[in-house]
């Protein structure tokens, strides 16, 4: 048996297609359908063909009953071999983080040498349940022994039994919306409304700017016609972000500062990330873009007022560089997953607070400050749109592209790093960082 | 694409009518499949001469060689015709004609046959290139050669075609390229080339060791792969043993995956208008596939408007995306050094670049200008054992033409010897045997893929 010591494991390259608001473009293709086609481009632009990949892990949010094995299904569906083994994980808006951390710890014990990560979200094609009565009572009847014991049991089914009951993201501890948990953690930081739409103009300009670059080229492949993200406002602006209104927090006392133009939108997309050790890239002609070099997770309790919803990340990413021994300084790029604009200005200030710093994380004083001119710069979230899943691989594989690059013009030994924080539903969060190789 | 008017005069009642009627009979054409024999049924070589000897001996030959003759083909081969036979092709070697009195003897022995030529039979003339410096009966009985064939070619029937070999001078007609032309020529890949004369000029090439896979361990790039007569240009060059780059616009990325993933390859999307276009697709072949050896420049659009109508955006686009993108290319893959190992360049002309078409200014001038940068590249190539060539397709059954008005269509079907629209394999056919290791001595070349258009050349 061989026990090795952790090696390297890199980021190779990966596909997503691009991102379609629900109920749009992609409103009939299943999540199998997509992270086939995402899985599809992947082979594609890598030439994996009959390749036996050691594993391929991958999630969705919003998942029907029917894929249980939606990975591995996904797997039969594309060119891949169908030798390769697949896994289904889920963990809310951090499932394509998870993933991609888990192949990559695989691969650095040496119990994988190749793994494509992933994630797919259709908040279209989502699930449609039946009321919990009417389930019993079906149920019941499948059970029944006899035909009038069966024709009994289903009589007790009532009209308003049938109504359907629509998938909702909405904290099952709380029952408040993502939307409505960040209006409060908005309104305690006091984020002003400008700010948020400033985050989100910015997040549609260097979006734009980056396709238009082509830096998507080996990044995303078209999907049903859909050739950039249709959630993109190239022409938006800071007076048209204005005009929108408020769609929470207006039961609040404070003024409604979140909008349709500082959310992310639902949408439905799927992204892959081809991950693997040196020796298995350089068998495969394949250049390392960067290393998974760590990771953190963490949780809030968001449950009993303690903290916001969507402030893991804000616990996770300073115990992770506390454990590197790194600061925001010596991260040449850094990724903070736009939830809603919010989402990231909480999480700033949290890192700029001399309170939050002594009390939250134990520090003599703030955190750290994060150099704006480093966050985001080729767009997130809010730009791209948000299938809760596949955005940990939309980030994962851009950053590593981006970090590779900036690598090659430094043309120098010291490392460049970049850090990944995406926040999830039920107070997660997750942070990792790369290492460009 | 379908032909319906070709299926109804291949069908009982409609074959009848045709014939009373005296409408064309286009016949349905036989192509290629790995592992089918050459011909199929005996081949008569005439004329006389070494060349006629070595060109009888090499059809004849055992594989694997004897006699100097390094491999042969095994085919059933007859000196003279034979009564009552009914030959799959003819090959008339006149490279030893010196006055068209000598043109008589060769020519008529193959007009006996003519009629009981099979389905899908070949007629191939080898002869040698008429020259200004050649005695004026020298030349008239070579340039001779060329009015017989093309005329000869549009008498054939049943899917049957008439091409020529034209050695240079000096290059002996067992020379690869020449040989390989033979054979592409006596092949069902050459199922839609009717009525040409190609030109061999040298003796560089290399024969394969293995004719159904010639390009095997070639890595060949196809622009515009996604779809159309690129993605079937992809699927022979895998076919014929080639690792192949599938490039094309982003927005074709769906389609190009498809391709990708269809031949074993890699897609490789770029915009081939961009300035590091050349870089980035010797960058993925060279670093993903150990070299680049091929280089089809298939990507083209078409902005269709009269020239008196025309508008600056639609006369410079189709010139920058299907000439000056490709100039651009060639120019950073010879300046890289890179393409040094027998490298083959392909470019897509088109029928309208030799003859003109009415509403295509822009598109000609972009066909033609191909035609001129092939002759004009494949000098600089020829230090490394290179080439650069092109294939001009004349009407073909794709995407584009099915967007014909359906009369102009039907017309536009008719309007050659096979009286019938090409199918993309055709044209890949063409690009392949072109792309391929012995191909090296055809040097600027155009070949039409037409199945002999009445107009131009």
């Amino acid at each position: 048996m061989r026990m090795s010591s952790p090696r390297p494991a890199y980021v190779l390259g990966g596909n997503r297609i691009p991102f379609a608001r629900a109920g749009g473009a992609y409103a009939h293709a299943s999540n199998l359908d997509m992270l086939t086609a995402a899985l599809d481009g992947l082979v594609a632009r890598f030439g994996l063909q009959g390749e036996v990949i050691g594993q391929v892990a991958a999630g969705a949010v919003l998942k029907h009953s029917r894929d249980f094995n939606l990975t591995r299904q996904a797997v039969l569906a594309s060119p891949l071999s169908a030798r390769t083994p697949a896994t289904d994980a889920q963990e809310a808006c951090a499932t394509g983080v998870e993933t991609v951390v888990a192949l990559a710890n695989k691969i650095a014990l040496g119990q994988l040498e190749s793994g494509v990560a992933g994630g797919v979200d259709s908040a279209s094609d989502a699930p449609i349940v039946v009321g919990d009565r009417l389930r019993r009572t079906l149920l019941d009847a499948n059970r029944a022994k006899t035909a009038p014991q069966r024709l009994a049991t289903l009589a007790r089914i009532r009209p308003k039994d049938l109504a359907p009951v629509a998938p909702r993201t909405d904290e099952p501890s709380t029952g408040l919306s993502m939307g409505e948990h960040q209006a409060i953690t908005t309104a305690r930081w006091g984020i002003s409304r400008e700010a948020q739409d400033e985050v989100a103009l910015a997040s549609h300009r260097h979006l734009a700017a980056a396709w238009d670059a082509g830096f998507f080229d080996d990044l995303a492949t078209a999907y049903q016609g859909v050739v950039r993200d249709g959630n993109l406002r190239p022409d938006t602006s800071l007076e048209k972000l204005a005009a929108l209104p408020p769609v929470f927090g207006k039961r609040l006392d404070t003024p409604a500062t979140m909008t349709a133009g500082n959310s992310t939108p639902l949408t439905d997309g799927a992204s892959t990330v081809l991950l693997g050790s040196a020796e298995w890239a350089a068998a495969h002609d394949l250049t390392p873009l960067a290393a998974v070099l760590d990771a953190e997770v963490a949780a809030v309790d968001f449950v009993h007022g303690e903290e916001g919803l969507l402030m893991a990340p804000a616990y996770a990413v300073p115990r992770l560089l506390a454990r590197r021994g790194l600061t925001f300084e010596d991260f040449a790029l850094i990724e903070i997953h736009e939830a809603f604009a919010s989402t990231v200005l909480t999480t700033l200030a949290a890192w700029e607070s001399d309170d939050f710093g002594r009390t939250r994380l134990a520090l003599p004083g703030a955190f750290g400050v994060v150099p704006r001119d480093r966050l985001n710069v080729h767009g997130s979230s809010l730009a791209a749109g948000h299938p809760f899943a596949a955005t940990g691989g939309r980030i994962v594989a851009m950053l590593a592209k981006a970090l590779h690059q900036l690598k090659a013009q430094r043309a120098s030994d010291e490392p460049v790093r970049g850090l990944v924080s995406v926040c999830a539903a039920g107070g997660l969060g997750i942070a990792a960082i790369l290492e460009a190789a | 694409m379908g032909d319906a008017y070709l299926d109804l005069v291949n069908s009982g009642a409609g074959a009848a009518l045709a014939k009373r009627l005296g409408l064309p009979r286009p016949a349905p054409l036989l192509r290629h499949h790995p592992g089918d024999p050459l011909v199929d049924g005996p081949v008569l070589v005439l004329g006389g001469g070494p060349d006629a000897d070595a060109v009888a001996r090499l059809l004849s030959g055992p594989p694997g060689g004897s006699d100097g003759v390094p491999d042969g083909w095994d085919l059933d081969v007859h000196r003279h015709a034979a009564p009552d036979e009914r030959y799959a092709a003819v090959v008339v070697v006149l490279t030893a004609v010196t006055h068209p009195d000598q043109l008589a003897a060769p020519v008529l022995e193959a007009a006996s046959t003519l009629r009981g030529l099979r389905r899908g039979g070949r007629v191939i003339t080898v002869s040698r290139p008429a020259l200004a410096t050649d005695a004026p009966a020298v030349a008239a009985a070579r340039q001779g050669v060329d009015g017989l064939l093309r005329s000869l070619a549009k008498e054939l029937r049943g899917g049957a075609t008439g091409n020529g070999v034209v050695v240079a001078a000096g290059v002996p007609v067992t020379a690869p390229a020449a040989v390989a032309a033979l054979r592409f020529l006596l092949s069902r890949r050459s199922a839609f080339v009717d009525g040409q004369l190609l030109d061999v000029d040298s003796d560089a090439g290399e024969l394969p060791a293995d004719w159904d896979r010639p390009l095997a361990g070639r890595v060949a790039v196809v622009t515009g792969a996604a779809r159309g007569i690129g993605a079937v240009v992809a699927d022979v060059l895998a076919r014929d043993g080639a690792t192949v780059v599938c490039v094309d616009v982003p927005a074709a990325g769906e389609g190009l995956t498809a391709v990708a993933n269809r031949v074993n390859g890699t897609a490789l999307q770029l915009d081939i208008t961009a300035p590091d276009a050349g870089a980035r697709i010797l960058e993925h072949a060279t670093s993903r596939h150990g070299g680049l050896h091929v280089v089809v420049h298939n990507a083209g659009i078409t902005r269709d408007k009269l020239l008196a109508n025309m508008t600056a955006e639609k006369w410079e686009s189709v010139l920058a995306v299907n000439v000056a993108a490709q100039l651009a290319i060639n120019e950073a893959l010879l300046a890289s050094g890179e393409l040094v190992d027998a490298p083959r360049i392909v470019a897509m002309a088109s029928t309208s670049g030799i003859a003109g078409n009415r509403g295509q200014t822009n598109y000609a001038a972009s066909k033609g200008g191909i035609i001129g940068a092939v002759r004009a590249t494949a000098p600089l190539l020829a230090p490394f054992g290179g080439t650069a060539n092109a294939v001009a397709p004349g009407f073909i059954e794709t995407d584009m033409t099915a967007r014909m008005p359906a009369l102009t269509r039907q017309v536009a079907r008719r309007l050659n010897s096979l009286q019938q629209g090409g199918q993309p394999v055709d044209v890949a056919e063409a690009v392949a045997f072109l792309a391929s290791p012995p191909a090296g001595g055809i040097v600027g070349r155009t070949l039409r893929v037409c199945g002999q258009n009445m107009v131009g050349r």
